[in-house]
């Protein structure tokens, strides 16, 4: 401690920390730094009204080819690992808790609590992530994607559909790749900021008064996770499920 | 040195400097634009990017227009005539209307007006433009290298299946240009809701803001769906499976809602603003407080709400069911509503006013007369009856140009000629200003009322040729594009040479009320010296002495 600092009362000391940290992070255009954390709260509200519709675009595109072709989107439904899908669904509710455990720790300014937190939540989507690639390996290995590897005789005859449904087996399938693709890119995103965030907080850049940056990544993860969890009955729980479709 | 105190001191003049300090003079070198998060400066950046754009997007019409002078169309090949009107559409729509006054003007004023220091996010600001930028050189380059022949409305399956041009990466470039969109909107509505001056309430914000805000709302909400489709489509195109192609089970029909639920309210990107420019203009050329202010604001959001709300009615005759197209119809002729209030608001506005008739204040009007011209066609094509016989002629482009380029572009011409003297500190030519109106609003009539009367009779769009009954009409629709192209250069030279012969603008040469008025012109870069406070709702004119009268 410098000798300026012995002679400060602990009041004194912290008003001074504090000063410092709004010369620090304040940007010039806001007042103080409950604005500016306002505003970026306010910001990613707005930007998750627009991955609604991003993500609403699919949905509805979906529901309305599933509702014209029911009976091959139910067959194909069928052939997703829908064990996978229900387990990642846990860990991804599992990261949510953590994730909610940072904002909680962060408010309360308990580095070490906030960084392991952060940390658990990295780990969760990491093995979301290696389960989900897994997945996509045992459907590579199934026949399931369309336009690449893709036996449509076998739609015929195993599964007893017309030839002329298997386009919309297709596009079931094509749907899947796309809703699940996009939705492991916001999980990627959401990771690298995770592991940026950990590292700051590691740092002990947050505080009571500025902790907007794990906040915001909060409402980010937890949306995340959200979509998850209409994507999970939408694409896995579809159609009547037997134990023979256990894929275990 | 303590001798030196009995020396005498020696005298000197004290030198100022010359030059008071501004956005533009703070920081000098190519660089200091281009990394710049200035709202004023990236504002200039955009102003920059969709002039060029403009001037790009109106010359492939001009060729097209030039072709369409006989009936036998023999200027250019059908094929390069449907490329030129693609690419026409596609840089209007997506890179001039758009953008062209939120990102430019809107940018430049939004934090002025309400007496912040910058938008609420200065960096996505800056990566907004750099989006916009990245998405028109890449578009640019695909349309004009080999170019694109679907039309800006992109339909399926001729898009995603027949055409050989280069779909995939027009698409591309304009979902790059819609993130950047998405970035101003989200900017714009945190920086109103968190940014404003101490006594800024929402019923004093300028209506402006409040039509940027509805705009933003509208950014916000349809973009990602027109993105999403346009993704759909690439996927289709690269992997062939038919998610909008009929003969692989898809529904092309799916595309037209999902693209028309983005391009429908995006119609209301495209003159929301403008209205906010009128609404500006008006009151401080007629010296008279805007009437019915409230009524205006919430029309504004009225437009916006109504407005996803009838993408339908570009579809009567793709199949849709007669139920689902009568709601559509009906819920088409209430958007009208909420624009009548502004019309009949401006009008009440100017009664028994003192008006002047400088330049921006001639846009204004002629954006009033064209806006409206263009609004009352709309109803005869949200009539099931009507739209049925005019559907794809040119009475619709007809229309929606007294909208987009009647309304839009000369809202957008009011605006700038309305900030010019604030953005450069200079003024302009009053002379050629008030020719250019003049022209441009002449030049646009004659160009677009006889597509009105040959799309009623039946001259279908997007054909390069046409039956001799047409021609008279054709003629004087292409002279009246000649005219309109001599009022838009206009404007490009003595807007230029005002910035090195105009006289000094002075803080306020209109003598008007909003706060960007109240700072220096061109403003420093912290806009204000003091954070203002704000004590009465706008357009207070009639409170001002004479004096302060232009």
């Amino acid at each position: 401690m410098s000798p300026e600092n012995a002679l400060l009362t602990p009041a004194d000391r912290e008003m001074l920390e504090h000063t410092m940290l709004v010369r620090d992070r304040l940007e010039e255009q806001y007042h103080d730094l409950e604005q500016q954390s306002h505003a970026a709260a306010a910001g990613m509200w707005v930007f998750l009204a627009t991955e609604v519709m991003f993500f609403g675009t699919l949905f509805v595109s979906l529901g309305i080819y599933r509702f014209l072709y029911g009976e091959a989107c139910e067959a194909a439904s069928e052939k997703l690992n829908w064990a996978i899908g229900g387990i990642n669904t846990i860990v991804l509710l599992i990261s949510s808790f953590t994730m909610a455990l940072a904002v909680h720790y962060a408010r309360l300014e308990r580095r070490k609590a906030l960084t392991t937190c952060l940390l658990l939540t990295g780990l969760f989507g990491l093995c979301f992530m290696g389960l989900k690639a897994y997945e996509y390996y045992t459907d590579y290995v199934e026949n399931l994607i369309p336009g690449w590897r893709f036996v449509s005789q076998e739609w015929v005859d195993q599964e007893g559909l017309s030839p002329d449904q298997v386009p919309h087996v297709k596009l079931f399938l094509l749907f899947y790749w796309i809703m699940t693709a996009f939705h492991a890119l916001h999980v990627t995103i959401g990771l690298c900021a995770v592991a940026i965030i950990a590292v700051l907080a590691r740092q002990g850049r947050f505080t009571r008064s500025y902790y907007a940056p794990v906040d915001v990544l909060g409402l980010y993860w937890h949306f995340v996770d959200l979509v998850w969890i209409f994507l999970l009955p939408m694409l896995y729980l579809l159609g009547t499920h037997s134990a023979d479709s256990l894929h275990l | 040195m303590s001798g030196a105190t009995l020396q005498p001191v020696p005298r000197r003049t004290v030198r100022l400097p010359p030059v008071r300090e501004t956005y533009l003079n703070v920081a000098r070198g190519v660089t200091s634009w281009l990394l710049t998060k200035d709202h004023k400066r990236i504002g200039l950046l955009y102003l920059v990017s969709v002039t060029v754009m403009f001037f790009i997007g109106g010359f492939a019409i001009a060729i097209a227009r030039l072709n369409l002078l006989t009936p036998e169309g023999g200027l250019v090949q059908a094929d390069t005539y449907n490329r030129l009107f693609t690419l026409h559409g596609v840089i209007m729509v997506f890179f001039f209307l758009v953008p062209v006054v939120p990102a430019s003007l809107g940018n430049f004023m939004l934090p002025m007006m309400i007496g912040a220091k910058d938008l609420a996010f200065p960096r996505l600001n800056l990566l907004s433009w750099y989006l916009y930028m990245l998405g028109a050189a890449w578009t640019l380059y695909a349309m004009l290298a080999g170019g694109v022949d679907t039309g800006w409305t992109f339909y399926t399956p001729y898009s995603s299946e027949a055409s050989h041009y280069n779909v995939v990466a027009t698409m591309v470039g304009v979902v790059i240009a819609g993130f950047s969109s998405l970035l101003t909107g989200l900017n714009f509505i945190v920086t109103t809701h968190w940014l404003r001056a101490p006594g800024m309430h929402w019923f004093r914000l300028p209506i402006f803001v409040w039509t940027l805000y509805a705009t933003s709302l509208i950014f916000l909400l349809a973009v990602p769906v027109l993105a999403m489709a346009l993704i759909l489509v690439v996927i289709e195109r690269i992997w062939q499976i038919g998610i909008f192609d009929p003969s692989l089970g898809g529904d092309p029909v799916l595309f037209q809602h999902l693209f028309w639920f983005y391009s429908h309210p995006a119609v209301y990107i495209m003159i929301l603003p403008g209205m906010g420019v009128v609404s500006e203009v008006i009151p401080c050329f007629a010296r008279k407080q805007l009437y019915g202010y409230n009524f205006v604001a919430y029309s504004s959001f009225g437009i916006a709400c109504l407005g996803f709300l009838v993408w339908g009615h570009h579809m009567f005759v793709a199949g849709i069911s007669l139920y689902s197209a009568l709601i559509f119809s009906s819920l088409s002729f209430l958007v009208a509503i909420p624009s009548a209030v502004k019309v009949f608001n401006w009008t009440a506005t100017l009664y028994k006013s003192s008006i002047s008739f400088q330049a921006p204040m001639l846009f204004a009007l002629g954006f009033v007369a064209l806006f409206t011209v263009g609004g009352m066609t709309g109803l005869f094509l949200a009539s099931l009856g009507v739209d049925m016989h005019v559907h794809d002629t040119y009475f619709v482009i007809a229309h929606f140009h007294f909208i987009m380029v009647g309304g839009m572009v000369m809202a957008y011409m009011g605006g700038l000629h309305y900030w010019w003297p604030k953005i450069t500190g200079r003024m302009y030519s009053e002379w050629w200003s008030r020719l250019s109106a003049i022209i441009i609003f002449v030049g646009f009539f004659l160009t677009f009322l006889p597509q009105f009367v040959v799309g009623y009779n039946g001259m279908p769009r997007r054909y390069h040729k046409y039956v001799p009954e047409f021609e008279v009409w054709n003629i004087l629709s292409t002279a009246g594009a000649s005219i309109l192209s001599a009022g838009y250069v206009l404007p490009l030279c003595y807007l230029l040479l005002s910035l090195r012969y105009g006289k000094r603008a002075g803080a306020n040469p209109w003598g008007a009320t909003g706060l960007e008025w109240q700072t220096a012109s061109p403003p420093p870069k912290e806009n204000f010296a003091v954070t203002p406070v704000v004590v009465r709702p706008p357009y207070q004119y009639h409170l001002m002495k004479a004096q302060n009268e232009p």
